[in-house]
């Protein structure tokens, strides 16, 4: 069936691929990483278009266009901090295009040759993927629509949700297995009902997709964003395996895999399991051993001109970014103020914690965007031991990541969690809206602590302020 | 659980392990604990003071006989021949300085009492174990008096004065070193005024030296010296040349030098040569801190103080006892955070899975671990385990075996062999074949996808969003091949959203990676 250079081509779209994934573990080789991706793809459709199975290329070319058009727009209009919700919107169309070709391909059918054994892997093949398409297209519309701020980002937790979780898992499997037997053959009787049953998975799958994120609070999206760009792999694999297609297999297998570690190393940031962000619906369990402890104390709430006053005695600045920079769309003021600490001598530095921001590297991206260099940009494993020799930590819109209360209390929510250890600096200056707690829902001892200055206001603003006082 | 502290042997120790305003907070540990008589007179601390502080004044062989022994020199034989570790009791805790590489003998004399030894020099240079660095805490305090040993000698003052009795000018300070005491040192002979100059051969300590006030020295040489990093003994020859002619150029000028230099585990490096010191003004002082392993400067009388052409060389080894009350302090309360990491008195144990003491611990019950093997850095922290009673009087060991995860690995392979089983049988040859493809393809991804920069992990989801349109394929591969019917409507709609995620995913990918820049 398969053309001996269809497969030539699909193998070296594999490869490039390959190098495309890999040319993104520097700054310096990732636009040819990106470049190699685009030739992969151009590469597999032009051949694919090649085949003499396929006859209606014009219906495809417009469709081809069409989407292409679309996601050109798209992606020319977004701004970097509407980031999370393009990646997550983009995630739905791989569920829903997922489970199209699976239903496309179900009523297309294997044709008569195929053998029982083989009807019934391919039948499995089918509501599985379709099943996983659907989570995945349903749980990204959410996780869209919770990142846009259409939905709350609080959990929404129905009562016994575990309960109805394993229950759409019964019904997809039980539906999935009835239609593999009906359809091939074995049971004749269920045949009819073999359409009526894949499109009743979809709909479960979507259901228990729409249920598990709605689920899953606001600070958990990182992890929900990454897990669900591992589903999206997961689908195209199941549907390479549908439909015979080694390079759908092999480009969903990386796909999956790649959010499958971004997962992992969200979780570890936030010291818990994957069971945990996806099941527990955070900030609702009690805590282990007793109340947290309380914070006492007051704030010291400051100027603009202390800031600026408290950076002319300054040799070092490590600025600690969160998602309140994103919001307030901050970056390009705290650019400002870097080049021109810089340009004074100071060694000014920003921390960056895994979870910050919405997305993974989120916080990376926004400040490339401002023309920050990505040199002065460090993890936080590479600078969590300069704290203590730092003048000046400015925290803009981030309060979770520098919590001390994880290190502390081994009753607060967040304990375990590795934090950014911005209390050990000589003065940290807090950039807050207001007094509120942070996605976690709890208080924070940093805010109170001696060396702490809070300066209060939206923090565009306040950074646009200090930018003029300093210029 | 009982913490003693006996008498330290030599003469010249003037430091006790633990001051009486440590032993409060001991015995808020869990801990009971007893003084040797007299251990704490030199060091200004009378046996009453212990009492009053909540200690017990027992004798030298009850204090040895503790459940915990605080120790601060090297242990070894008594006038009266016995050696002082063989009062140790079986499954006690010596807890002292004992420099395991150049003392076999005395770790086979602690192991042949059954006991167990945690060798405080041992204990590593990380950000958690600083609050028990007796290292540290020492070269802080050793750093300060180095500067007033050199002002005790040196004929004028520190400050400059301007009197109508006459003009003094500062005295000029050079440090070599920028460690812990060259910091320290700094930072006390800025405080009476001088100024100070510091050279380090890690140009990373430049930030340090000028957030304590002093100019940081450079020799002029390209970066050949820079790129070394670590200590004197990686440099080139042509640097070490520059840094003598720097010294030189320097002994001048200055009228002090305090030097500092140390190489781990080995003799001082020679920084100072007699040049040097016959180019230096007579009156000027140099006080050579680690006259102990030999002296950075070549004529350091290790001990004492000598004078060479005017210019007194101070190389007194003592110099943290010379300072016995703050230096018993900190040093107890280095040892009393040590205790505390260790579970208390409730609960102390040596669990080998934390980093401190598993490069501290050189005798375990009885049994020598020296030399001990570098801690594998990728294991995650481990959760201390839940201690298993510790009662009585002897501290329960918790080295935790790795059964849990190992079980479930051969659980989880049974269960793979067995679906493989069951899959090789039944399967058609074609699914095992995409099979393989995708497996193998998950592990290619799995190692790909590591060696990601974590600031490009946006970029690397778009990406993936991109390429993961490649289910157009399946789009095209069933709308195509047939009639127009109910199938190829539904794969041309595949087709449409997979492509937006194609050009919106690479477009946006390009977009986010032309912004990074340096």
């Amino acid at each position: 069936m398969t053309h001996s250079y269809l497969l030539a081509a699909y193998l070296a779209a594999s490869v490039l691929f390959i190098g495309s994934l890999g040319g993104l573990s520097s700054q310096e080789t990732a636009r040819r990483g990106n470049l190699f991706g685009i030739i992969g793809m151009v590469l597999a459709i032009g051949v694919t278009a090649l085949d003499p199975q396929i006859q209606r290329w014009q219906l495809i070319a417009g469709a081809v266009i069409v989407g292409g058009v679309i996601g050109a727009v798209l992606a020319k209009r977004v701004v970097m901090t509407a980031m999370p919700q393009l990646v997550a919107l983009l995630h739905s169309f791989v569920g829903l295009a997922a489970v199209l070709v699976g239903i496309s391909s179900f009523l297309h059918g294997t044709g008569h040759s195929a053998t029982i054994a083989e009807q019934v892997v391919h039948l499995t093949e089918v509501w599985a993927g379709v099943a996983i398409g659907a989570i995945t297209f349903t749980g990204s519309v959410i996780a869209w629509a919770k990142l846009r701020g259409s939905l709350s980002g609080r959990p929404t937790l129905l009562p016994g949700r575990h309960a109805l979780n394993l229950m759409g898992v019964i019904a997809v499997s039980g539906a999935g297995i009835a239609m593999t037997l009906g359809s091939s053959g074995v049971v004749t009787a269920a045949a009819p009902l073999a359409l009526p049953l894949l499109l009743g998975i979809t709909v479960v799958a979507g259901l228990l997709g729409l249920h598990l994120v709605l689920g899953i609070g606001g600070a958990d999206m990182p992890v929900v964003v990454s897990l669900l760009n591992s589903y999206s792999g997961w689908a195209a694999a199941a549907a390479g395996f549908m439909l015979n297609n080694d390079l759908l297999i092999v480009t969903g297998a990386l796909v999956g895999s790649s959010g499958a570690i971004l997962s992992h190393i969200m979780c570890q940031a936030m010291n818990r399991s994957i069971w945990n962000v996806v099941f527990g619906g955070f900030g609702t369990g009690k805590a282990k051993g007793g109340p947290a402890i309380a914070i006492e104390g007051d704030v010291t709430p400051i100027e603009t001109d202390d800031l600026v006053d408290l950076l002319s005695d300054a040799k070092s600045v490590i600025i600690v970014p969160g998602y309140g920079m994103a919001v307030a769309r901050a970056q390009h003021p705290v650019e400002r103020f870097t080049s021109i600490l810089r340009s004074r001598g100071l060694t000014v530095r920003y921390a960056i914690h895994p979870v910050a921001g919405r997305l993974p590297g989120h916080m990376n991206v926004l400040l490339a965007e401002a023309g920050v260099p990505y040199d002065i940009v460090m993890e936080m494993d590479e600078i969590n031991e300069d704290f203590p020799k730092t003048d000046v930590v400015l925290v803009i819109g981030a309060n979770d990541i520098v919590n001390p209360s994880a290190q502390t209390d081994p009753n607060s929510p967040i304990a375990g969690m590795p934090v950014l250890e911005a209390w050990k600096a000589k003065t940290v200056v807090v950039l807050k809206r207001g007094m509120g707690s942070g996605y976690a829902g709890i208080e924070n001892p940093l805010f109170v602590g001696e060396n702490t200055r809070m300066l209060f206001g939206d923090a565009r603003d306040t950074m646009e302020k200090v930018v003029t006082a300093l210029g | 659980m009982q913490v003693g502290i006996p008498r330290e042997l030599a003469a010249e120790e003037r430091r006790v392990a633990v001051a009486p305003d440590t032993v409060p907070r001991l015995k808020k540990l869990g801990f009971e604990v007893v003084v040797e008589e007299g251990a704490g007179l030199a060091a200004g601390f009378n046996d009453q003071a212990y009492v009053d502080a909540g200690a017990r004044v027992v004798d030298r062989s009850e204090a040895w006989g503790s459940d915990v022994v605080a120790h601060i020199e090297i242990p070894g034989q008594r006038p009266d021949g016995s050696h002082e570790v063989d009062d140790l009791r079986a499954g006690g805790i010596l807890v002292s300085l004992l420099d395991p590489a150049r003392n076999d003998e005395l770790l086979a004399r602690v192991a042949a009492r059954g006991a167990t030894a945690i060798s405080l020099e041992r204990v590593p240079r990380i950000t958690r174990a600083q609050k028990m660095d007796v290292l540290s805490s020492m070269a802080n305090i050793a750093g300060y008096r180095a500067v007033v040993e050199a002002a005790q000698v040196f004929g004028s003052f520190f400050t400059g004065q301007m009197t109508a009795a006459g003009k003094a000018p500062p005295a000029r300070v050079l440090v070599i070193g920028a460690g812990v005491a060259g910091l320290a040192a700094i930072g006390a002979a800025r405080a009476l005024g001088a100024e100070v100059r510091a050279f380090d051969v890690r140009a990373a300590c430049r930030e340090q030296v000028e957030s304590m006030g002093a100019s940081f020295l450079q020799v002029d040489i390209d970066e050949s010296g820079e790129g070394a990093g670590g200590y004197a003994k990686q440099v080139s020859a042509a640097f070490i040349e520059a840094e003598m002619a720097l010294f030189l150029q320097q002994a001048k000028e200055v009228d002090v030098i305090i030097t500092t230099a140390l190489i781990p585990g080995r003799p001082a490096p020679k920084l100072i040569k007699a040049e040097h010191v016959t180019a230096m003004k007579r009156g000027s002082v140099i006080v050579d801190m680690a006259a102990a392993t030999g002296g950075n400067c070549e004529l350091t009388e290790p001990g004492r103080a000598a004078v060479v052409n005017g210019v007194t060389i101070v190389g007194y080894t003592d110099l943290t006892s010379r300072m016995p009350v703050v230096a018993s302090r900190f040093f107890g309360q280095n040892i009393a955070h040590l205790l505390d990491d260790m579970g208390g008195g409730k609960e102390l144990h040596i669990d080998l899975e934390d980093e401190v003491l598993h490069q501290a611990t050189v005798v375990l019950d009885g049994q020598v671990r020296w030399p001990i093997a570098a801690f594998p850095k990728a294991a995650l922290p481990a959760p201390t385990p839940a201690s298993t009673a510790a009662t009585a009087a002897v501290p329960a060991i918790a080295t935790r075996p790795p059964v849990k995860s190992g079980a479930w690995k051969n659980v989880l392979m049974l269960f793979g062999a067995i679906a493989l089983t069951v899959l090789g049988l039944t399967a058609p040859g074609e699914f095992l074949q995409h099979l393989t493809v995708f497996v193998l393809a998950c592990f290619v991804g799995w190692q790909l996808v590591w060696n990601v920069s974590p600031a490009l992990h946006t970029p690397l989801m778009s990406v993936t969003n991109a390429i993961s349109g490649i289910i157009v394929l399946g789009g095209m591969l069933t709308a195509g091949a047939q009639d127009l019917s109910p199938a190829a409507f539904v794969g041309t709609v595949a087709i449409l959203f997979a492509s937006i995620n194609i050009a919106g995913g690479f477009l946006v990918t390009q977009r986010m990676l032309r912004m990074f820049h340096k």
